[in-house]
This record gives C-alpha cells, structure tokens and sequence, in this order.
C-alpha cells in the first residue's frame, strides 16, 4: 500500500469531505509539493502541534494570505532555480478563499504565479461555527442567516468564485467535487502539468454545518453535482473546455437530504428560485446529457 | 566610497550588496524610491533577485514570509498606513522567527491623513517582536541595513529586523555616505544558510497550531531572544567596525554626556539637530548632552540607566503618542529609573515634530528653556496657538 502524504489521525470530523478531498490532492501532486495553507477547518484538524498530517512541506500563516505566501515561496523556488522540480500548492477554505483572502489570491493569479490554488468549497464558515461566506448558496439556513418568519435563510446565491478566477486569464480553472474522486485527481494532475497559474473548486460537503448523517458525504455531493447546482467544468485559458453532463435531477433531491434546506420543502415558491439557479447553470455550461445522436 | 546619493538609493545600494533573493513590496510614499531602485538594479542585471510587485502591503509582508520560509534572504520596505496595513502579518513573522529585513521610511498615520515625518508607524508595532533599529542620518542608514541582516539571521535569533529611516529627511535627503564595498559586505554578512525551511527532502510543518500547553513557551523564547540581542547588537557593531571601520554601540549613542547637566533623550533623524543645538550650548559653556536610541527594540534599559543615572534633567522627545497616556518613549525612560536609588530628579516629556511640523534648533532651545524642576508630561512643542484657539472656540 502506497503511503499517503496527507495521514490519519487528523481530528477532522466523520464524514469530513474536505479531508477526503485535500488527501486527493496531495497524493496526486505527489511528494515534490509545498503546501501554503490558510487558517480553517483544514489547518486545524490536520496540524496541532507537536503534530501534523503533513508529509510534504506545508506553511500556515494566517486566514487570507496563503496565495501570498505561496508567491513568496515559488518565488524563493525560482530564485534558488528548483521551480521546475517542485510544485506549489496554495489552498483555502471558502471563506478564505472568496471572501477574506480574495484579493491576495487575485494578485495571485494576476501576477501568473507558477501555484495551483485549490479551494475547499463547504459553503460556509465551518470553522468558527457555520456563519455565511460568500460562497453559501441561495437560501441556506446558517448560524448568521438564520430562518425565521422573515427570513428563508442566505439572501444571496453563490458567488461566481470560479468565473472570478477565469477571468484573470490563467492557465486552468476547474471546478470538481468529492463525490468524484478520479476526476479530482485528473484534474488536479493537469493543473501541476500546466506552467502558471491555476485554480480549482472543489465541492466538499460538511456533515456538521450541512447537517446530514456522515455516511452520506460521497451521496450528497454527487446530487449537488447531478442537480446542476454544482456544474462541474473546466476551462483552459479562458475557454470552457469541458464539462460533466448530467440527466437532471429536480433540486429537491438534493435539497432534501439537509438539514440546512429543511425549511424549504414545502415552500413552492422558493424551490422554483433553486430550480432556477440549476436550470440556469445546465443552460450556461451545456450540462444537459444529449440523447445518443440519430444515426 | 563616498558617493552623494539621496537616502532610498543609497538604502537600495546596500540592499543591493546583501543580496536579498526575493524583494516584495507596494508603492507608499516616502518608501517608494528603494524598491523602484532595487527594481532598476534587477532590469539591469545588477542583482538576481526575484522582485514580485503585489497588490497590497498585506501581500507584501506575506510574500516576503513565503521567501523566507523557503529558505531565501527576504527583503521589504514600507511606511505609515503601508505598515498598519501589514500588521497581523508582521507579528506573523516574528513569531514563524523568520528573519525578514525591512526598512520603514517612517510616516505620520491617518486621520488626518498626512504624508509627513514622524514615528507613530513603527514605534505602533512596538510590541511586534521585531527588533527595531532607528537611524539618524544617511551613513547610519546605510549601515544599519547590513548589520540588520546579520543579526536577524544570527542563529541565535532568527528574529526580523526593522530598520527605521525618517521620512523625507532621511529617505528623500542628499548627503555624502560610504556604501561599503562588496567584498566587505561578503565578508561581513555570509549567505544566508536557514536553521529550519519548506524542504521537499525534509518536509516540516510551519505555523502550526498551538493550543495552551505550548503557546506560553513560543512567546517566552521570543521575548528572551529579543533580550539577548540587546548583547548581540553591540558584538555585530563590533564585527562591522573591524570590517567596515565605522564604529557603532547599536544600541544607544551618547553626545557630549560626560558632564551634562541636561540630556535630550531622542531617536532618528532630529538628533542630527539636537547635536547642532548642543554644539551652540556647549559654544556658551551650558552643559547639554544628548542620549541618542538606536534600538528601541530590545529597549536598552540599562544602558540609558548607567548613561542618565547622575544627570539632573532629562528631556525625552517624542515623535509619536500613546493617546490617551504618557509618551511612548518617555514612559520607558522613566521606567528605566523606577525603584533605582539613582535617577535624575526630572525627566519630562515632550511631544514635537508630528506629521512633518518641522523641528528647528528654536524647538531644541524652547525644549531646554521648559525643562526645568517641574517635569512636564506630554508637553507639546511649536503648536500653533491661533489654530489652537479655533478648535476649542
């Protein structure tokens, strides 16, 4: 059995997609990887001193700066002329992708820096307790966007994290999910063998702040994706340049299996705003599986 | 050899020979000219440094984490709001004991906003962990910078270093200085080799987190290193004196103390005017001295003590507040005294210079003239009374 980089005995919680889908990475990447982490779930369960998870190189600083860091540190690689051998990985949560670390991460990609930023999309602060990010979808029901009589939870859809990264004219974006392990690790392999600057979006569901029983990460995962409200894809210098196609599943499917969208099921008019946003996902990515063609 | 430079370009001269790998910073005034200088010498070929143009100083402080950490000397330089704006990060690397020089050309902070000299910026980031070391003219400058280097990568340390320049007066004046040659600065400050770095051979997990067993520790070995480099500074002044041939103390320097009767306590650039203002005195037969600080962090307690203990009046001079309380650089002299059986039988403190209000020798002489058996607290000098009079009618 081949060993992992990223190790057992991290105190992530059962059913945690993110440690799942961080240990995809690493091992795709491969030993010859520095990791720059931001503060989050991640950092935390994976390296309380004396311990860490951690068998390659890995540096936390603070919650917003790892796209930073990780420029210091390919910068350092091109200075000491190892670059070519060693990859540098930045990687963040949500919120510290999207929100708080945006603007080093723009700087980041702007500048063309040789890294691969990989965010862990749990669609909130899982870390601090559930509080909204910019990456929450439509109507979640959060510890700071609680439901209530005037409140059907998160007033805002998702932010177009992926499409902000693409528009920096970078090498690759790609989206992906935990529920499809060997198109993480495809992806993942592509991106280290693309020189510049490349970002990818994963969808790793969080038991805890999702609120649906651990066994079912890999199966909530693949609905958000099979809804179309997870469109995965991924472009090449700025053209889309593939996606996954999916037979529609109404959205209620995956809605239904959380706990956060509880208060939606029997509120027709908010699940045809959710539908919406799937059906206009399906129309802008062409997610629609096309019937085999008439010979 | 002695070259007629303006302050910047005589810092990015010196940066320059020490060879930093990685150089990372965001335009501020009046810090701009080094790095757009450091960027020249780079176009030019003149020194092989990555230089990486970031968004925001937040960036800056982290790229240059990021470079260190890798292993690689790791230059920076701000001011003022540039400062503020790289704070968590600051306190970051000095407790990742990531040995990172940066200048800071030392600015008035917002609101108002204002362009001009003064020292709330860095003397704010007291408590940082850094070591920080003010300059008083160009040659000190230049000086500095290299011993800075040394010593934050002095294996007993690994602490940053920030070399404070006075905005304008120091980073925009022209004067005379000896850069020190290449072969001296190679022999002065060897390569850098890292204790600990992000090696693939050797993968080690930095910044990791800390719970309560043993975050006490880590602050407890930062604050004895930033202790014992108040031993260290003055043997690496040392080293550069047989090297270079200036001599240093690094840590204070004292102006006609032997017999002074009153001593101005001060930092940067305006000791260059106190000293002009003693040699007046002195011209007159008043017995005035100057203590100058050149670390403020480690602060030389002991030092001003054995230099003050038998002077009769000591004027501390501020270019800086703690709003609200004394004076920052007062409030440790006077501390330096506290329970001694020695000590002046005044020290009064005085406020001058803010945002670039200029400090002439007239401002000295008013200083001394207030300076007598009633010490005065926060005393500030050269306001302008008619304004004021309008801000309280």
């Amino acid at each position: 059995m081949s060993k992992h980089l990223f190790t057992s005995g991290h105190t992530a919680c059962s059913g945690c997609g993110q440690s799942m889908a961080a240990r995809l990475v690493i091992d795709t990447a491969g030993p010859n990887t520095i990791v720059a982490n931001n503060t989050g779930c991640l950092e935390v369960f994976s390296t309380k001193y004396p311990e860490s998870s951690w068998e390659v190189p890995f540096v936390h600083s603070l919650f917003e700066n790892c796209a930073a860091v990780a420029s210091g540190v390919e910068a350092a690689l091109k200075y000491l002329g190892t670059k070519d051998k060693i990859n540098v990985i930045a990687q963040a949560g949500d919120g510290g992708t999207a929100d708080i670390g945006l603007q080093a991460l723009s700087g980041m990609l702007e500048r063309g820096h040789d890294i691969l930023y990989v965010c862990y999309d749990n669609e909130a602060y899982m870390n601090t307790g559930v509080q909204r990010s910019g990456l929450t979808p439509f109507d979640t029901s959060t510890s700071t966007t609680p439901v209530g009589i005037k409140s059907t939870g998160n007033v805002r859809p998702k932010k177009l994290m992926p499409e902000i990264a693409n528009a920096h004219a970078i090498a690759y974006v790609a989206t992906a999910s935990v529920a499809f392990p060997m198109d993480i690790q495809r992806k993942v392999k592509k991106a280290i063998s693309l020189k510049g600057a490349k970002y990818i979006q994963i969808h790793v569901p969080c038991p805890l702040g999702w609120r649906y029983e651990p066994r079912l990460t890999v199966e909530v995962a693949k609905l958000a994706v099979e809804t179309g409200l997870y469109p995965l894809f991924e472009y090449e210098n700025g053209i889309l340049v593939a996606k996954r196609q999916i037979k529609p599943r109404p959205v209620e499917e995956y809605l239904k299996v959380q706990g956060r969208f509880k208060h939606l099921l029997n509120n027709q008019e908010e699940l045809k705003k959710i539908q919406a946003i799937a059906d206009a996902n399906i129309m802008k990515y062409g997610l629609k599986q096309e019937a085999a063609a008439a010979s | 050899m002695k070259e007629f430079l303006e302050g910047s370009l005589a810092v990015a001269e010196i940066v320059k020979r020490c060879k930093p790998g990685v150089i990372s910073a965001y335009p501020i005034t009046p810090q701009t000219h080094i790095v757009e200088e450091l960027a020249n010498f780079v176009a030019e070929g003149e020194l092989a440094a990555q230089v990486v143009n970031v968004e925001s100083e937040h960036s800056a402080a982290s790229v240059v984490l990021g470079a260190s950490a890798t292993g690689v000397r790791a230059y920076t330089a701000t001011s003022s709001q540039g400062l503020f704006y790289m704070q968590e990060v600051v306190f970051n690397i000095a407790g990742m004991r990531l040995p990172v020089v940066m200048t800071c050309a030392n600015r008035a902070v917002s609101a108002p906003i204002n362009i001009w000299n003064d020292q709330q910026d860095s003397v704010s980031l007291r408590d940082s962990g850094w070591i920080q070391l003010f300059a008083e003219d160009l040659q000190e400058t230049v000086d500095l910078h290299l011993m800075a280097f040394r010593i934050a990568e002095d294996k007993s340390m690994m602490v940053p270093v920030m070399v404070c320049m006075d905005g304008f007066s120091l980073t925009h004046g022209i004067e005379t200085v000896d850069i020190p040659a290449q072969e001296q600065v190679d022999k002065f400050l060897p390569s850098y080799k890292p204790l600990y770095k992000l090696d693939v051979e050797n993968p080690m997990t930095l910044g990791p987190l800390v719970d309560p067993e043993y975050y006490m520790e880590a602050r407890y070995a930062l604050q004895q290193t930033l202790n014992s480099a108040l031993d260290l500074i003055p043997k690496v002044a040392g080293e550069f004196a047989k090297i270079v041939g200036r001599k240093y103390n690094g840590l204070v320097e004292g102006y006609h103390l032997e017999d002074a009767e009153k001593v101005i306590v001060a930092m940067g650039a305006v000791c260059g005017t106190v000293k002009e203002a003693i040699d007046e005195f002195r011209a007159k037969g008043k017995k005035i001295g100057l203590l100058k600080i050149v670390s403020y962090r480690p602060f030389p307690a002991q030092q001003i003590y054995d230099l003050l203990k038998d002077v009769s009046k000591v004027a501390v001079l501020d270019r800086a507040l703690s709003l609200g309380s004394y004076a920052p650089l007062a409030a440790e002299v006077k501390a330096a005294f506290f329970g001694k059986k020695k000590q002046p039988q005044v020290i009064s403190s005085f406020i001058v210079g803010l945002g670039g209000r200029d400090i002439t020798k007239g401002s000295i002489r008013e200083m001394l003239r207030l300076l007598t058996t009633k010490e005065l607290n926060c005393e500030f000098i050269d306001l302008k009374p008619e304004l004021v009079k309008e801000q309280y009618e």
